[in-house]
């Protein structure tokens, strides 16, 4: 079946095909690239409004708009869409559009099956958002799905839930697989492990976790299957099994998704700051093994989210102590992006004003997790709006103003234009107070007790949630500035030269902007002018 | 490599066709089970399961037959190949961790919750729900003997597992057998051991349904019969799967080597494929060691 017709490509130039079929068939890097990154951006704003209603009902106390049934489904849908709808696949996107650039290839190794990473994910959400029009609604039960609240005492939907969550694995996967075999495999020559750029050292090892734990996601989903219609036990102590394993299970994922959704964030920023420092990274080789230890101490904390479900002592200080060993290799990082602005001749353009925002705020989301990782201190956190506050410093000024972040820095690139900077940055600022007046009163609703997850509170809490609110109608509104930038930027504007920013270093900034369809027909030359024994 | 120009594959139809396939047979099957649960209907959900699995079955033929012409046609390099290579491997490293979740379970409840919930141990204040309820592995007495009544018996390990141990083994040999024929390039040989790694896989699989419906029909042992049933199914059940799609995928390399595929030095649809079985291999001696034998 029409073979022939693609036989021959080593050697000519076909740009894009025409009309709908260039997205629907495409194998070529910067159109899934694309994909990603507009789908990444409708969800963001699917799960936005979500987030928005969330906050809408908490503006004042007792019942406003919504009923608490619906109230819990807008919880687990925002938190699920959020993460595997918005960030993760922005993260998949960018690494299309740079990886192939940055290590000097054409393409990504395996293009078609790249494609089908990416049109799985569309329908993935159908499936996942039709749970909103089924009888019993949507999934209800948080974006963690613990048991038994997932198993016996779930909707319907929550079997759609499921098969919508094996195939977004099944796109997470082959979208690893692909990145990992690109960057070992399709590096221009001259270019070793040790030149790579940090954006692709980071995806490198971050496509290693989602090989590692997508797969345990699937496991966990399948036993709730199995104990939702087939009569098993997994989650069920009656028949010997435990509620707490899938806790276990869950978190043995979760823990390593939450580094999925941070690491390509360290890459992004460790791009950004020196190129806008006009310096090189301080300590390139500890931020790659930083990165590297992170990613393995991942794989022995996932109980810090389970320190009042009853463990045993043992595990509670087991896990109270590596989680905080894990601030060692971030203090790094954090350390080494500090040191790199020392002294170099700054300048603010919207991608460093996000790149900073993301270093200071990120570290504020990173010591809350600190305090979390004290069991003892986390017997009065756990399910507060502490935690709340916690994931989303890391979260939205983490992940989420990364992804601003590397938008702004390589617009240019992506589209040849030059995006209006003064946009950007008032964009920027709205983002940046936004979000500090959402999610900071939340670290003081939390340790005076707000419990998370509930559609009322008491009166005590009424002032900080009212700020809550008004941050978040703030910052999402503001997010419409972002799209008529990108919007505006794709369709005109100043042309931007091949290096657009002045101290941009790297393979992807020899191309011209927009670079041509596919990066690099041949192998281009590759020297590391920092290394040594060249 | 520092010369040669990039291969790049054009436009393809088959990805989006696979996505729709993949999402008529996920939505099918959520349909179905859902129906099967109610007790009611389930056409509508198995006539799109059948139809979204038929579709990938022929986009799977497709495809790989595409894929299978374009390196007949010579258009792969070293460098494709290698990345082939690389997917294949990291394929089976996920494989591999999907396993690990449910041998994960099965220590977490062998070494610690069924003994908690039986009152030993840190955690042995469980015991409270059932008092009286005696922790024993493989779990015969469940705490609540009407909502999950136990196996009455269990499978011997010496006899069909041990059988099946040894088939899996020596298939796993054979194939092996085959590939140093295939370098070699005697192709009636290859087809032999081939065939005979094919029916290996294929009596393990008989013996493995001969042990489920005694599992279900003499011993008692079924997916409800608590914890140990549990996991007993969902570890062989999904081994037993992959055995299905590893035969299967030998017997597709069998017919593509009695067609005359497969060079001596340029074989990676093979290979990848042996590479699978292995991984089968491996996984069943965890099974016997862990679910059976101990
Ligand atoms: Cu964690």
């Amino acid at each position: 079946m029409g073979s022939l017709e693609q036989t021959v490509h080593s050697t000519d130039h076909h740009g894009p095909a025409k009309g709908i079929t260039r997205w629907l068939y495409t194998t070529n890097h910067k159109d899934i690239g694309t994909l990603y990154l507009l789908f990444s951006l409708t969800m963001f704003f699917v799960g936005g409004c979500m987030a928005l209603t969330i906050r809408a009902e908490l503006f004042q106390p007792g019942l406003q708009l919504i009923m608490p049934e619906f109230f819990n489904q807008m919880t687990t849908m925002h938190g699920l869409i959020m993460v595997f709808g918005a960030v993760m696949p922005a993260f998949v996107g960018l690494a299309n559009w740079m990886i192939p650039m940055m290590v000097g290839s054409p393409d990504m190794a395996l293009p078609r099956m790249n494609n089908w990473s990416f049109w799985i994910l569309p329908f993935a959400f159908v499936m996942m958002l039709s749970t909103l029009l089924m009888e019993g609604g949507a999934p209800n039960f948080g974006w963690t799905f613990y048991a038994p609240l997932s198993t016996t005492y779930a909707p319907p939907s929550v079997t759609y839930f499921i098969f919508a969550v094996h195939m977004m694995g099944i796109s997470s996967i082959m979208g690893a697989i692909n990145v990992i075999a690109t960057i070992l495999n399709m590096r221009a020559p001259g270019m070793k492990l040790m030149d790579m750029p940090l954006f692709v050292w980071t995806w490198l090892i971050t496509a290693f976790l989602l090989i590692a734990v997508m797969p345990v996601l699937a496991g966990v989903v399948t036993m709730m299957l199995m104990d939702i219609h087939f009569g098993t036990s997994f989650f069920d102590a009656a028949g010997g099994g435990d509620p707490v394993l899938f806790q276990h299970v869950f978190w043995f994922f979760g823990h390593p998704e939450v580094y999925i959704m941070i690491l390509p964030a360290f890459g992004i920023v460790s791009e950004i700051i020196p190129t806008f420092a006009r310096k090189r990274l301080f300590g390139y080789t500890s931020m790659v093994y930083a990165t590297g230890s992170i990613a393995i101490l991942s794989f022995i904390v996932w109980a810090h989210h389970m320190f009042t479900v009853g463990l045993p002592l043992a595990g509670e200080l087991f896990f109270m102590y590596t989680t905080m060993l894990i601030a060692v290799p971030t203090g790094v990082k954090v350390f080494n992006w500090v040191a790199t602005m020392f002294r170099g001749s700054m300048t603010f353009e919207t991608p460093m004003l996000f790149s900073l925002a993301f270093v200071v705020l990120f570290t504020i989301g990173g010591f809350s997790g600190l305090m979390l990782a004290i069991a003892p201190a986390d017997f009065q956190y756990h399910d507060t709006y502490f935690v709340v506050a916690h994931f989303h410093y890391v979260l939205v000024p983490g992940s989420i103003f990364s992804i601003m972040a590397a938008a702004y820095y390589w617009l240019p690139k992506w589209t040849g234009h030059m995006y209006n900077e003064a946009m950007g940055k008032l964009h920027f600022w709205l983002s940046f107070i936004g979000v500090n007046i959402t999610f900071f009163p939340m670290h003081f609703l939390g340790l005076a007790g707000m419990p998370r997850r509930i559609p009322d509170y008491a009166l005590q809490f009424a002032d900080f949630n009212m700020v809550a609110t008004f941050g978040a109608f703030l910052f999402g509104f503001s997010q419409l500035i972002f799209v008529y930038n990108v919007i505006s930027c794709a369709r005109s504007g100043k042309k931007a030269t091949a290096r657009v920013w002045e101290g941009s270093h790297g393979l992807e900034w020899t191309l011209p902007s927009p670079p041509p369809y596919h990066s690099f027909t041949e192998p281009p030359v590759f020297t590391n002018p920092h290394r040594e024994n060249s | 490599m520092s010369s040669q120009a990039y291969y790049v594959p054009a436009q393809s139809r088959w990805p989006i066709l696979a996505s729709v396939s993949l999402f008529l047979m996920a939505y099918g099957a959520a349909t179905l089970i859902n129906a099967l649960s109610a007790e009611s209907g389930g056409m509508l959900g198995l006539v799109l399961l059948l139809l979204g699995a038929l579709c990938m079955g022929l986009i799977m033929v497709g495809w790989f037959g595409h894929v299978i012409d374009e390196s007949g046609q010579g258009l792969y390099s070293d460098q494709m190949d290698r990345s082939f290579r690389w997917g294949m491997s990291w394929f089976i490293f996920s494989e591999i961790m999907f396993f690990a979740a449910f041998f994960g379970t099965l220590f977490y409840v062998r070494v610690l919750a069924v003994p908690w919930l039986g009152g030993e141990g840190e955690k042995g204040v469980s015991n409270m729900l059932w008092q009286g309820f005696e922790a024993t592995w493989p779990l015969m007495t469940t705490p609540d003997m009407n909502a999950f009544p136990g196996p009455e018996g269990l499978i011997d390990p010496l006899h069909l597992p041990l059988i099946n141990t040894l088939l899996l083994l020596s298939s796993s040999v054979t194939v092996t057998v085959a590939h140093y024929r295939l370098k070699q390039d005697r192709r009636s040989q290859v087809i032999l051991w081939l065939l005979l790694t094919v029916v290996l896989g294929c009596a393990f699989l008989l013996f493995q349904v001969l042990e489920y419906v005694e599992a279900y029909h003499e011993l008692g042992l079924t997916l409800q019969a608590g914890i140990y049933g549990a996991t007993f199914f969902i570890l062989t059940g999904f081994h037993g799967m992959h055995v299905t799609l590893g035969t299967l995928m030998l017997f597709i390399i069998l017919l593509r080597v009695i067609r005359g595929h497969f060079a001596p030095d340029h074989h990676f649809g093979f290979e990848a494929v042996s590479w699978y079985w292995h991984f089968v291999d491996v996984v069943w001696v965890g099974l016997f060691l862990f679910v059976y034998l101990l």
